[in-house]
């Protein structure tokens, strides 16, 4: 196989594949999840203003009083990152034409010098998050080999993109072909991983919110 | 597998919900928690990271509840979890948790990890690894009717004692009177003056009010120790008394594990809502406050602070009715970092306080009060829970320190208006 029918696969086949598994993975695993359902809470309730699973679902993003200075570089640098993410994902040109290609959706691109720093910034936070993993005990000592793995899938994908667009190392259609292999990995084990929390935080600040303000507490 | 084992990850599978699912699936190993927690604050030890102390439940959720856990149990790839393993987590699942929830607020993901810590109790109890303080707690109030062993005979004594102190008759058994307070045996035992302070404000307020022979002692080492079968008997015997005596509203006495058993877990233990309404005495006073029916006079010019006690605060909603009780009586009333809903636990909750083995750790988690305090120079401490007192009471005097710590009931007591 050489890079064009690399290409041509990974754009064909290798994308209805990685798409498919996503969706059918990620159907799976909500039903897996949520089917469990829980017990109704039988206990009067109490109520307070801004108790409630909407506002944890809200309110989470933040740092709680006092956690920022502990671990500076988990917020700083999980939102660096979190946000860098969403930039180069969702306010590329050309990833705005694939999705309107896709389902016909369509909105406007940020100028690529922007969605450039934007990519370097979230690279770097990467990095950083990556050697405060290893560097912070606590962090070290929960990390497991998906943890690490799941860093690689989401960092591949901003690197073979940056590096194609830059025309570094490789020619533009072999580092294009990779990047769209590393997107497809990462949907492919997107629902099976720690990544999938991209979905059950919501759930799970809910659950929490709700449970809390049951009893009149902003959590 | 041993027979208790068996049971044991039974009743862990059957505790396993969809948002038990939902915080393992979301948990990106950050390691926050860990940040929340006073176990882990002040030892520096990662062992102590709130969610690890879950990790046997994870793998159970895992190899139960999702596809790729079975096929990996199935090929070896996941190990099953052993009765060495569960015991190796008693230290942390007992020891070192006080239920104080401080973990489930600044989780990033949202993970309410002590609603996890609470579930995971109960299989561990049943598969016999629960420590052997909390065991006897349970049994003891399964069997004599108090966690300290404290019998009928006993509240009658001091019921009598109070009488002849203050004029006032202590009533027991008395059908319709609006209130049935409870009481918990740290109360009886080491802090008399609770019935007393009940009995004075009462009388001011002008409400009726009775104590119930068949049920006095709250305390519930049963949600504690996390079986919830003796916790459910514990409730009944309450939910009885109060519905014998037909009381409107029962009065959970100082102790936030009371609270939280008898306010927010016994419905569901009893597996219906209950016919009367549940407060926590500083609920009824701050109530009192508003109507005009507590009458306070003088204040108390020392520094004071308050600590709020987990299950009463972050885990009962109760953090503005202190406030406006301490303000009533107090001049020189300081706030600790992180007051409320943030409060840092006393490190006695949770049955930590009546588990021996615990106790070397308990004292050096103290180190986060003494710097809360130190910071705000307060002299007094005041609370609202008769176990954080005596906690309070130990860890102060284990690092010197020559600081009182009262009950705010008592001291609004203290500063009833006389009679006109
Ligand atoms: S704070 Fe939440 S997401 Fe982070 S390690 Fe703890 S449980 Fe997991
Ligand atoms: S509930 Fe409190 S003591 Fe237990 S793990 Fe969470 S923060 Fe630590």
């Amino acid at each position: 196989m050489n890079e064009v029918e690399l290409l041509n696969w990974v754009r064909g086949p290798g994308l209805n594949i990685a798409i498919g598994i996503f969706l059918l993975g990620t159907i799976w695993r909500l039903f897996e999840i949520y089917s469990l359902g829980r017990k109704k809470d039988l206990s009067a309730p109490r109520h307070t203003a801004g108790a409630s699973g909407w506002n944890t679902i809200a309110r989470r993003s933040l740092a709680p009083p006092g956690m920022l200075k502990r671990s500076p570089i988990s917020y700083i640098g999980g939102y660096v990152f979190h946000v860098g993410l969403a930039i180069v994902v969702f306010l590329f040109a050309p990833h705005i034409e694939l999705i309107e290609n896709l389902f016909g959706l369509s909105w406007p691109a940020l100028p690529s010098q922007v969605v450039d720093l934007a990519t370097v910034v979230t690279l770097a936070a990467m990095v950083l998050v990556l050697v405060d993993r290893i560097n912070k005990p606590v962090k070290r000592y929960l990390s497991t080999v998906e943890d690490y793995f799941t860093w690689a899938v989401t960092f591949l994908p901003v690197l073979t993109g940056y590096m194609a667009v830059k025309h570094l190392l490789l020619p533009y259609t072999t580092m294009l072909a990779l990047h769209i292999l590393s997107v497809e990995i990462l949907l492919v084990v997107l629902p099976f991983t720690k990544l999938f929390h991209v979905f059950t935080l919501f759930m799970s600040r809910w659950y929490n919110g709700q449970a809390n303000a049951h009893k009149g507490v902003p959590v | 597998m041993s027979a208790s084992l068996d049971k044991g990850v039974a009743v862990l599978k059957e505790m396993i919900d969809a948002p038990i699912a939902s915080y393992f699936e979301s948990c990106v190993h950050c390691g926050l928690c860990a940040e929340a927690c006073l176990f882990y604050t002040e030892t520096g030890d990662p062992k102590y990271t709130p969610i690890h102390k879950l990790e046997p439940l994870r793998r159970i959720y895992e190899q139960e509840y999702t596809l790729l856990g079975r096929l990996a149990k199935l090929v070896g790839l996941s190990k099953p979890v052993t009765d060495d393993e569960l015991e190796a987590w008693k230290e942390l699942v007992y020891n070192s948790c006080t239920l104080c929830a401080r973990c489930s607020l600044v989780c990033p993901v949202g993970n309410d990890i002590v609603y996890m810590v609470r579930k995971f109790r109960e299989g561990m109890a049943v598969s016999g690894h629960a420590p052997d303080g909390l065991i006897g707690a349970v049994t003891r109030t399964i069997e004599i009717g108090s966690p300290m062993g404290v019998k009928l005979p006993a509240v009658q004594a001091q019921m009598k004692h109070v009488q002849d102190e203050t004029g006032i008759e202590i009533p027991m058994d008395k059908e319709g009177a609006e209130y049935m307070v409870m009481l918990s045996s740290m109360e009886i035992m080491n802090f008399p003056e609770y019935l007393g302070a009940i009995a004075k404000i009462m009388k001011q307020a002008g409400k009726t009010w009775t104590l119930c022979s068949t049920a006095f002692e709250a305390t519930n080492a049963g949600i504690q120790i996390g079986v919830s079968d003796l916790a459910k008997v514990i409730v009944n015997r309450i939910v009885e008394g109060a519905e014998r005596l037909k009381v409107k509203t029962v009065i959970s006495p100082e102790c936030g594990h009371a609270y939280t058993a008898l306010r927010w877990d016994g419905a569901n233990l009893i597996g219906r809502p209950y016919t009367f309404k549940v407060l926590h005495i500083l609920e009824v006073l701050d109530e009192f406050r508003s109507q005009g029916l507590l009458k306070t006079e003088g204040f108390e010019t020392t520094r004071m602070t308050f600590h709020d006690p987990c299950q009463l605060g972050r885990r009962g909603g109760v953090v503005e009715q202190p406030r406006n009780l301490m303000n009533m009586v107090t001049k020189d009333f300081v706030e600790m970092d992180d007051p409320g809903k943030y409060n840092w636990c006393c490190g006695g909750g949770g049955g930590v306080s009546a588990n021996e083995e615990a106790e070397e750790l308990r004292l050096e988690v103290f180190k986060i009060k003494k710097r809360q305090l130190e910071n705000v120079g307060a002299k007094t401490m005041v609370t609202a829970c008769a176990n954080c007192r005596i906690v309070l009471e130990e860890g102060l005097e284990h690092y010197q320190m020559d600081i009182p710590v009262v009950g705010l009931t008592e001291l609004i007591a203290e500063h009833l208006a006389p009679d006109k």
